[in-house]
């Protein structure tokens, strides 16, 4: 399985028949079969109406959980094959979560809070703060670096976090519903945050109920009880265009979710 | 198999500066919830810090005092035979004693057939215990008391019906200040009383409490009026500080040879000693206190650490996120049980040594911090939230991340 050294970057993340099933007899079973390929530098959006399964696919793509069955490869690394602390380490540099109630600490500052994000990978305090500045002048908090969590509204909150998710250079930044707890302009704001993540290099996979964010990037997977129920892409990736997405929104009514669409549920991926 | 490209799976520890930092969130953020959970400990090291620190400021000011007056005095009164009879001391035995070349004082009293009263209409019976003893004008300068107020017998004054009085005396008496009158008649002849002088007043005597409870009259006086008998009732020997041993051991065949046996040696300060040292077993029930208090803090302890995980599982979730390890959890919260004990460790013996230094200027001690409990005690607290804090830690590190991710959601 090991690549050789000087081949072709292997791909971002992939997904081979991953079942996840939770406890009890019979168990239940969230996740029926998964096969998923996303490749570098890639801009994907998860969306599927609630209970479907896109949170339990984003902690196993995360690493937060382990599934019942089937293959996760992760840049390259099965995780299957990893120590817990290996896996932890993963989680600390390559991988970026991004939550809807982005989990700040409130004893901190903004700045404490975003230099979080480099605690686990074992940097110094100094650059730990160094690039915690940076990350948030990035994201355009370069003013708010002393302010506590409470001074801030709920699109500084979430752009704190994606700092914090991002201040590690990871490779993955994973967003759970990032602009769920938000309004549609501070929601856009942070939206425009990720896609400029994106531009420089970073993959970035977002679960979204928000059928305008959805329809705006270039990759859409829709998630149905537990199966893909489609995965489509823009032709020219990069270049989204929302009329094609977004036509048939105000079509089909009745199923769940995906009718925002305009599609049947049952699409195969 | 894993891309040999990719060499960032090696785990990083966390630095102890760091530790100490998470460590600490739980403590900056709830500070009051801290400081209750941590008052239980501090109560119970307190409590200990004060109360060995209060006794040991007792015993040191007790110590200071015998310092003051002298380990070196030594009493040498009349012993019984095997017959029960009490067995005087000749008459020369105080000079033979002060004759020893390691005694660098010695005096003496004798009892007399007297008793003392506030007026000569007071009931013959009711002498409060006092009795009146005759002295020699050196008997102050061997038991180094010192005069509360008025003066000594001197060479003309140790002749005339005057009198200093002990300082319980003076109080059993109501005399407040010298040239005052007490009445004091022979016992068995009712009509020979007589108006005595108050000359002096003695302050306490630690060392010899009896003289506390007399009316000193010169021997003079005392031996023609008084009846006092010629054989020292007790004699007060100062021996050389680095000989008193020596002379604890010939005291009794010098002051009387013919029967060594019968003669009764002692040295007070040992007593006085002995009773500041049998305070201390006192401090065991306080110890016991303590240990429930230290109990009860634990538990409190524990229990905010508890509550507090449920609490924070948001945070427990997120680091997980970060890439913290289950141990790097477990390590937070116990090293919050810790620095929590620490705390109420040390906020304890500050307060203890608070409430020690109080107390001793108020009774006008030398204050004595009790060293050992003040470094046993947080060494004691950090124990106690250790154990308090390894559940609740242990908890923690079990959450599931997506579990505590989505209870916080």
């Amino acid at each position: 399985m090991s690549a050789p050294p000087a081949g072709p970057p292997p791909p971002a993340l992939v997904l081979r028949e991953v079942v996840k099933e939770y406890g009890g007899a019979p168990p239940l079973r969230i996740l029926h079969g998964i096969d998923l390929t996303v490749s570098p530098g890639e801009l994907l959006a998860v969306v599927g109406p609630s209970g479907s399964g896109k949170s339990t696919l984003l902690a196993l793509i995360g690493t937060l959980d382990r599934p019942t069955s089937g293959r996760i490869t992760l840049e390259g690394h099965d995780l299957a094959s990893l120590s817990d602390r290996q896996v932890a380490a993963l989680r600390a540099r390559r991988i970026g979560f991004v939550f809807q109630q982005f989990f700040l600490l409130p004893g901190l500052t903004t700045v404490e809070n975003v230099a979080t994000g480099l605690l686990y990978t074992g940097e110094s305090a100094r650059t730990r703060r160094e690039r915690a500045v940076s990350a948030l002048t990035d994201v355009g908090l370069g003013h708010r670096l002393d302010h506590h969590p409470d001074q801030l509204s709920g699109g500084e909150k979430q752009r704190v976090a994606i700092a914090r998710a991002v201040v590690g250079r990871p490779g993955l930044l994973l967003a759970d519903e990032p602009t769920g707890a938000l309004d549609t302009t501070s929601g856009s704001g942070v939206i425009d945050v990720l896609r400029g993540l994106n531009a420089v290099g970073t993959t970035v996979v977002v679960i979204t109920h928000d059928r305008d964010v959805a329809a705006s990037f270039p990759r859409r997977v829709g998630i149905q009880d537990g199966r893909i129920a489609f995965d489509e892409r823009d032709a020219d990736a990069g270049a989204p265009s929302l009329e094609n997405n977004v036509g048939g929104a105000s079509g089909v009514g009745g199923v769940r979710g995906l009718d925002t669409f305009g599609r049947p549920a049952r699409r195969p991926a | 198999m894993t891309d040999p490209r990719t060499p960032l799976l090696r785990p990083a520890r966390l630095r102890p500066a760091d530790l100490l930092g998470v460590g600490l969130i739980g403590l900056r953020t709830r500070r009051l919830r801290s400081a209750l959970s941590a008052l239980g400990i501090s109560l119970g090291i307190a409590a200990v810090v004060a109360v060995t620190g209060i006794s040991s400021s007792n015993q040191a000011h007790l110590l200071d005092r015998l310092d003051r007056l002298g380990s070196n005095l030594i009493t040498v009164t009349p012993g019984k035979d095997i017959d029960q009879t009490v067995v005087p001391l000749p008459k020369e035995s105080v000079t033979m004693l002060g004759a020893i070349p390691s005694v660098e004082k010695a005096s003496a009293t004798s009892d007399t057939k007297a008793a003392v009263y506030r007026t000569n209409l007071i009931p013959d019976n009711q002498t409060n215990g006092l009795s009146v003893r005759s002295v020699r004008r050196d008997l102050l300068d061997t038991l180094r008391v010192g005069l509360r107020s008025g003066r000594w017998l001197d060479r003309g004054t140790e002749k005339l019906p005057v009198t200093v009085l002990g300082s319980r005396a003076a109080q059993a008496l109501g005399v407040t200040d010298p040239g005052q009158k007490v009445w004091i008649e022979r016992q068995e002849r009712k009509d020979e009383g007589e108006w005595y002088a108050v000359l002096g007043i003695l302050q306490p005597s630690e060392l010899a409490p009896e003289i506390d409870e007399s009316a000193l009259v010169g021997s003079a006086q005392a031996a023609a009026h008084l009846a006092a008998g010629g054989a020292p009732s007790t004699v007060y020997v100062r021996a050389r500080p680095d000989k008193v041993t020596e002379v604890q051991a010939i005291a009794g065949p010098t002051a009387n040879p013919a029967a060594p046996n019968v003669v009764s040696v002692s040295r007070p300060s040992d007593l006085l000693k002995a009773r500041t040292e049998t305070k201390d077993t006192l401090s065991g029930l306080v110890l016991s206190l303590a240990a429930v208090a230290l109990l009860v803090g634990g538990v409190g302890i524990a229990n905010t650490m508890v509550v507090g995980v449920m609490e924070r599982r948001g945070e427990v979730g997120l680091r997980r996120a970060l890439g913290a390890r289950q141990s790097q959890i477990a390590a937070q919260f116990l090293i919050e049980a810790i620095l929590l004990g620490l705390l109420g460790g040390l906020a304890g013996v500050v307060l203890g040594i608070t409430v020690v230094y109080g107390y001793a200027a108020l009774q006008g001690w030398p204050a004595a911090v009790p060293l050992t409990w003040s470094v046993v005690g947080p060494a004691v607290s950090v124990a106690v939230g250790t154990v308090a804090g390894l559940y609740p830690a242990l908890r923690a590190a079990r959450l599931s991340p997506t579990g505590a991710l989505r209870a916080a959601g």
